[in-house]
């Protein structure tokens, strides 16, 4: 179950501090120049954050109880390798649930 | 037919095809978010506030997991940072604008809404002012009302699906099919290699620490190694 006051400060912060990131260059700061170091690492940041917030899920899944499972380790890399090689989201997913289910159907 | 509106309907033709990414992705998020116990004011609260589908997921599952507060913020907030580059890089063309009309733009500032504006401007670079922000404001015109739709209609149709149907992998996918394509260089392979591996390698931790170090280090390896490369091929 969720705190309600855990989301209800979530909700409130996360929305005002997205805001301001939003508002910051273009309603504030203008033309003003960012550092080269701080561009070159924001750059990054998505693609760092992202996977890593579920790769232990995709390692550890709670619905085996923490066990590797291999349907779900071989729905993730399919799910990687679509996306690399098509460059597209909804194909990516579809082939990686795609795998998940028929692996499961399959073993 | 004005320049204004015509530069208006453009937008929005331009960005209907991003309905077949939103839809699921909203429909997933209202879904998942009313199996973890959501009321349907509160998820419609949760969109209309943050308006930003990754970090939304990325503060639902990290609720869910009981994370400290302080974590939740900073995980979700570092999901959305890419946006001061939004930001940064649309001040130069729409930073003219009213302020009141800034403050509106900012909002609405989102993937979809950015990666057209930055095609269009650099594509025609002697619109004007005003055919620019009509261009952006067309851009956001499909986007938002389908985010808020598919996630008041995910809702409404989680509410109904008896938890032991919940597709606890479908975020893990959405997420990796999401990283995948924005993965364009070897800096980025190394940052979101890193970053997992580092993750992974940190996951006796305290819930959500090991992330956050893993992908700070992740990130600045991208970055670093972006610098390196840089140097070595002048």
């Amino acid at each position: 179950m969720i705190d309600r006051t855990q989301f209800w400060i979530v909700v409130v912060v996360l929305g005002v501090a997205t805001y301001l990131i939003r508002f910051s260059f273009l309603g504030l700061l203008g033309n003003r120049a960012l550092p080269g170091w701080l561009l070159r690492c924001l750059r990054y940041t998505a693609v760092a954050v992202l996977p890593a917030l579920v790769a232990p899920a995709v390692m550890w899944p709670t619905a085996t109880n923490g066990q590797p499972d291999a349907a779900r380790l071989l729905a993730a890399a399919v799910t990687v390798v679509v996306g690399l090689v098509t460059r597209q989201m909804m194909f990516a997913a579809v082939a990686g649930i795609g795998t998940l289910l028929g692996l499961q159907f399959l073993l | 037919m004005s320049a204004s509106r015509e530069s208006y309907l453009r937008g929005v033709r331009a960005a209907v095809p991003f309905a077949v990414v939103i839809v699921p992705f909203g429909m997933l998020f209202g879904l998942l978010a009313s199996e973890a116990g959501l009321q349907l004011f509160e998820i419609m609260a949760f969109s209309f506030s943050v308006f930003a589908g990754a970090s939304q997921f990325a503060a639902l599952h990290l609720l869910q997991d009981h994370a400290p507060l302080l974590v939740i913020i900073t995980t979700a907030l570092a999901v959305n940072l890419r946006m001061l580059m939004y930001s940064v890089t649309l001040a130069p063309h729409l930073g003219a604008s009213p302020l009141g009309i800034r403050a509106v733009m900012a909002y609405f500032l989102v993937d979809q809404s950015f990666a057209l504006s930055v095609a269009e401007f650099e594509g025609r670079p002697d619109l004007t002012l005003p055919e620019k922000i009509a261009y952006f404001f067309g851009a956001v015109t499909p986007v938002a009302p389908l985010w808020f739709g598919s996630t008041v209609a995910g809702a409404v149709a989680g509410s109904a699906i008896p938890p032991e149907y919940a597709l606890d992998f479908a975020v893990p996918i959405t997420f990796l099919a999401m990283t995948a394509p924005m993965i364009r260089s070897w800096p980025h392979a190394v940052a979101a290699g890193l970053s997992v591996a580092l993750t992974l390698a940190l996951a006796f931790l305290p819930y959500g620490t090991g992330l956050l170090v893993g992908s700070a280090i992740g990130m600045a390896a991208g970055a670093g190694f972006e610098y390196w490369r840089e140097k070595a091929a002048l």
